[in-house]
């Protein structure tokens, strides 16, 4: 039986191709000639130290700032230069949960996951009412959809934002540091729902995270980024890299604490 | 040869003996300096040391710190290091660079401007198509808030400014013997002026600031990043609703205020002059018609939209930080007031031109 998400192009090929990639803002450039491609249903982590640009070039995927060169794809189909109709298309195509999970705080956790749903589909209100309930839930947050943001714990809000982002059944989610102020326990039970929707809706994940645990845990493939090459200095399974790769960046960053694969 | 033997307690905190007065006007040509009967130090030792090995570098004196541990030695070369490198950075640009810069940012913050009454009229459009998608109950609330709450503050404010243009106006007028015409002094600078600015001041003040933080705070928060991830332009959800809850407010405030202020002058001339309210009246109404009421119902709504404009856009362009939503508070109150003025003045040319 296919998985049951809603908006996957039939089209084959990769969900994601960012070719020759030029980030930056305020005439800075902080990443040059970022190429890399994300397989359908892969759980692809975006690694590096602070201020590498992990999080700048997250922002420049999913069109928050504009590149100054290169393009995006999403299954095949360009981002970066698609006219509004367009863009507005392949924004349904993917959902973010940002650091701070970002829920809009004058509405209640259900109006947050209802309002995608208003914008996009036809639903009856009471559908909506509905299936906002079931992704709260599905994210662990049942009884909790007339709480305002303000009045819930902060792995509770990322968790919301989450339900919100999967909201319209996106083929690809990204995540923005999801780990970020978090315990390790509830870190752990996010990593969890992460590896859930990806094994239950086939959904691709890219995550910008330096979070050693969670990299090991559910990275299927990595990029490093650093500062100093402005640029990916390593590409591929965590465990790999940190058991063979001759970088000393590399080594340095996947061993340290300890945490290196058993 | 002078030799230098430290002891005791070095603290930062406790005033520290000056290397100049301890050579008392010697000269040595070699200086050694010892601390092996120091108790307790931190940076306040190494300070003086570094004292005396500048002065024995710049007096050509030998200075022998072969006897300090290994461990002041190296802090000493990390100071002398920054020693080197502390010199401020000098950010001043010169006059034409400055004068260049400023320019540059006026015509960039008038292209902001453009861009963004575009956006609100194309973001209008797609609203008059799609009516359902307009959040009615945030403009709702939003009229709650600058319109009904705003009650308080505005009945005061009119109220007190009916009764100094009261006060002021029955000096000259109490001269000629015309008394009277006081009500048509109120009557007409209230309802053609006062009325409409002073309200447009106040909810500059009140409503525009509280948009600018409220939206500031959203972009700090990646609230708005997240609605445009979505593809749902923050015109649409957070400006229009507010937008429209002031163009709909301001003039029934204007309305109130111009009565208030009325009512103002009416108390001083009734308590001033011994004018009856039924002669104020009867008086005001031989000056003042609908059209005067209508010019500024009119200047209110520009007004209203120009103070949500301004409290949005600086709310939308704010820093990702506290001081940057601060900043953008207090712009979007200088940018509200400065534009009603300049609004006000193209009206008052304008309705002279139609003669009205």
């Amino acid at each position: 039986m296919a998985d049951p998400t809603t908006s996957i192009p039939p089209a084959p090929g990769p969900a994601i191709e960012v070719e020759k990639l030029e980030c930056g803002y305020d005439g800075r450039v902080l990443l040059k000639d970022i190429s890399f491609t994300v397989p359908r249903g892969e759980i692809f982590f975006i690694i590096g130290g602070s201020g590498c640009g992990k999080s700048t070039l997250l922002r420049h995927m999913v069109g928050l700032r504009a590149p100054t060169a290169g393009t995006v794809k999403f299954f095949g189909q360009s981002f970066t230069d698609a006219d509004t109709a367009a863009r507005r298309g392949l924004l349904k195509t993917f959902g973010m949960l940002f650091q701070s999970g970002a829920l809009w705080s004058s509405l209640t956790l259900r109006k947050n996951v209802a309002l995608p749903l208003e914008e996009y589909t036809t639903l009856a209100p009471r559908e909506i009412e509905e299936l906002s309930t079931l992704k709260l839930a599905q994210v662990g947050l049942s009884g909790f959809e007339d709480y305002y943001p303000a009045e819930i714990s902060g792995g509770m809000r990322k968790r919301a934002g989450l339900a919100r982002a999967l909201a319209l059944d996106p083929a690809i989610v990204f995540f923005d540091e999801p780990s970020a102020g978090l315990d390790p326990v509830t870190s752990r039970k996010l990593d969890e729902l992460i590896l859930q929707i990806r094994d239950t809706f086939g959904t691709t994940i890219v995550v910008v995270s330096h979070e050693l645990a969670s990299i090991f845990d559910i990275a299927d493939r990595v990029i490093m980024l650093d500062r100093g090459a402005q640029g990916i200095i390593a590409e591929g399974p965590p465990r790999t890299l940190a058991a063979s790769s001759r970088d000393p960046r590399v080594a340095e960053f996947l061993r340290r604490g300890d945490l290196a694969p058993q | 040869m002078l030799e230098v033997a430290l002891a005791g307690t070095w603290q930062i905190t406790e005033p520290r003996p000056s290397w100049a007065r301890l050579l008392g006007g010697q000269n040595p040509t070699r200086v050694r300096l010892r601390v092996e009967e120091v108790e307790k130090w931190d940076s306040s030792l190494l300070l003086f040391l570094f004292e005396a090995q500048q002065w024995c570098r710049s007096a050509g004196a030998y200075c022998e710190a072969d006897a300090l541990p290994e461990k002041i030695r190296t802090l000493l070369v990390q100071l002398a290091a920054s020693h080197e490198t502390s010199v401020p950075f000098d950010r001043s640009e010169n006059f034409l660079t400055t004068v260049g810069v400023a320019a540059q940012d006026v015509v960039v913050k008038g292209r902001a401007i453009l861009h963004f009454v575009g956006e609100c009229v194309l973001g209008a459009q797609r609203l008059a198509r799609q009516p359902r998608k307009f959040r009615w109950r945030d403009c709702l609330e939003e009229m709650q808030q600058c319109g009904a709450m705003a009650l308080p503050i505005v009945s005061l404010v009119s109220l007190l400014v009916g009764i100094t243009l009261a006060y002021t106006g029955s000096i000259v007028l109490r001269q000629y013997g015309g008394d009277i015409y006081i009500a048509d002094l109120i009557g007409l600078s209230m309802v053609r002026e006062m009325g409409a600015m002073m309200t447009a001041v106040v909810l500059a003040g009140r409503t525009g600031a509280a948009f600018a933080a409220t939206l500031g705070n959203m972009k700090a928060n990646e609230e708005i990043d997240a609605l445009e991830t979505l593809g749902i332009p923050a015109v649409q959800f957070l400006v229009l609703p507010r937008l429209i809850a002031l163009a709909v407010m301001m003039p029934l405030l204007a309305l109130y205020a111009n009565a208030l202020g009325i009512f103002g002058g009416l108390l001083v001339a009734y308590g001033l002059l011994g004018i009856p309210p039924s002669a104020f009246w009867v008086e005001m109404l031989t000056i003042v018609n609908l059209t005067d009421v209508a010019t500024g119902v009119i200047k209110a709504t520009a007004f209203g939209l120009i103070v949500g404009l301004s409290g949005c856009l600086r709310g939308l362009q704010s820093e990702r930080s506290a001081a940057g939503v601060g900043r953008a508070t207090t712009s979007a109150v200088v940018t509200a007031i400065l534009l009603i003025i300049i609004a006000d003045a193209i009206f008052a040319v304008v309705f002279n031109a139609l003669g009205l």
